[in-house]
């Protein structure tokens, strides 16, 4: 399975992510310049966390009018998944591929630690190897990271499983003590409502190897080939 | 490359403000720190600090009412992120 990882001036996990997928996971793997325009042959996109644009504006606002994201919109429409990780997972609601935005965190802090998070929903091409409950070890690495939607569009989320990981302690408590940013009802990840693309604040592309001391982050990138490859999600 | 006087008599020149604030309804912790600062430095009488922007533009178009439909268009697509902030604008003519 081919994947693009979209590098824009400012991404800076970008080699992180291609390191995963193509060392790790042994997939073919490529970069795409954000002034590229040609997404064919490609079966899964990666928008990484970094500071695209130096985070100027807002976070990912100018990066998604980089003329990559005409094609990144289409790709998705098309029903193809498409991970957005952290400025990644900003760039795709300012596309307004994900309902919400990231603010900045509630103590004004860059928050970098390995934190807990549940996976709310296991029926995602992202997560379907992943038990419903199943508590992860990601590393978080952010300034803006604190989710927000309005009341209404939250139900509609809810309803539709749109929300896929929440921070939690080690037990999988989502509690608001284990909230890192101030993220609405502990959100760190969130699909669209075809499922087919996610955003998430925590770095699985940082935790993926045992000389790391943590491999939780592979079970996202084994999740989505597992998805490509026809196997996965019901419905 | 088009400069100025090639233009001249045709359009005007108009410079632009934009104002962007959060929303009521979304916490700013920016301006509850410059608050709480300000009330450290015994300015007692601050009950709230709110954050925003101003962008300076300067917009070249043959109508007022043109300027202001762009401009308006560059608010909701880029400048203001309508899901947290809103936006005012004033236009004055050079």
């Amino acid at each position: 399975m081919k994947f693009g990882v979209v590098v824009f001036p400012g991404s800076n996990c970008d080699i992180d992510c291609y390191h995963a997928l193509r060392d790790v996971m042994g997939q073919p793997t490529e970069y795409i310049w954000h002034k590229d325009r040609d997404l064919s042959g490609f079966d899964c996109i990666v928008l990484p966390g970094g500071f695209s644009y130096g985070d100027y504006l807002r976070c990912g606002a100018i990066a998604r009018f980089s003329p990559v994201m005409d094609k990144v919109i289409e790709f998705a429409d098309r029903g193809k998944p498409v991970i957005g990780i952290c400025n990644g997972f900003q760039i795709l609601t300012e596309a307004g591929l994900l309902p919400g935005t990231l603010l900045r965190n509630q103590n004004m802090k860059f928050i970098c630690e390995t934190i807990s998070v549940k996976v709310e929903n296991a029926n995602t091409p992202f997560t379907n190897l992943c038990e419903e409950g199943q508590v992860l070890n990601i590393p978080i690495a952010h300034g803006d990271g604190n989710y927000f939607v309005d009341d209404s569009t939250l139900e509609e989320m809810q309803v539709n499983g749109q929300i896929v990981f929440r921070y939690c302690g080690p037990d999988g408590q989502v509690i608001e003590g284990r909230n890192p940013n101030g993220s609405l009802k502990n959100i760190a990840g969130v699909c669209n409502k075809k499922r087919n693309v996610l955003g998430m604040m925590p770095h699985p592309e940082r935790c993926m190897e045992r000389i790391l001391n943590n491999e939780d982050g592979v079970i996202i990138f084994k999740s989505i080939i597992n998805y490509l490859e026809g196997g996965g999600i019901d419905g | 490359m088009r400069y100025w006087k090639d233009c001249w008599g045709v359009n005007s020149m108009y410079y632009a403000r934009v104002f962007i604030t959060l929303k009521k309804s979304i916490a700013d912790p920016q301006g509850n720190a410059i608050k709480e600062a300000l009330l450290s430095m015994k300015y007692d009488g601050v009950e709230d600090v709110r954050m925003g922007k101003l962008i300076e533009l300067k917009l070249e178009n043959p109508t007022r009412e043109e300027a202001e439909e762009n401009l308006k268009d560059m608010c909701e697509k880029l400048l203001a992120n309508t899901v947290i902030e809103d936006y005012s604008y004033e236009i004055l003519e050079v």
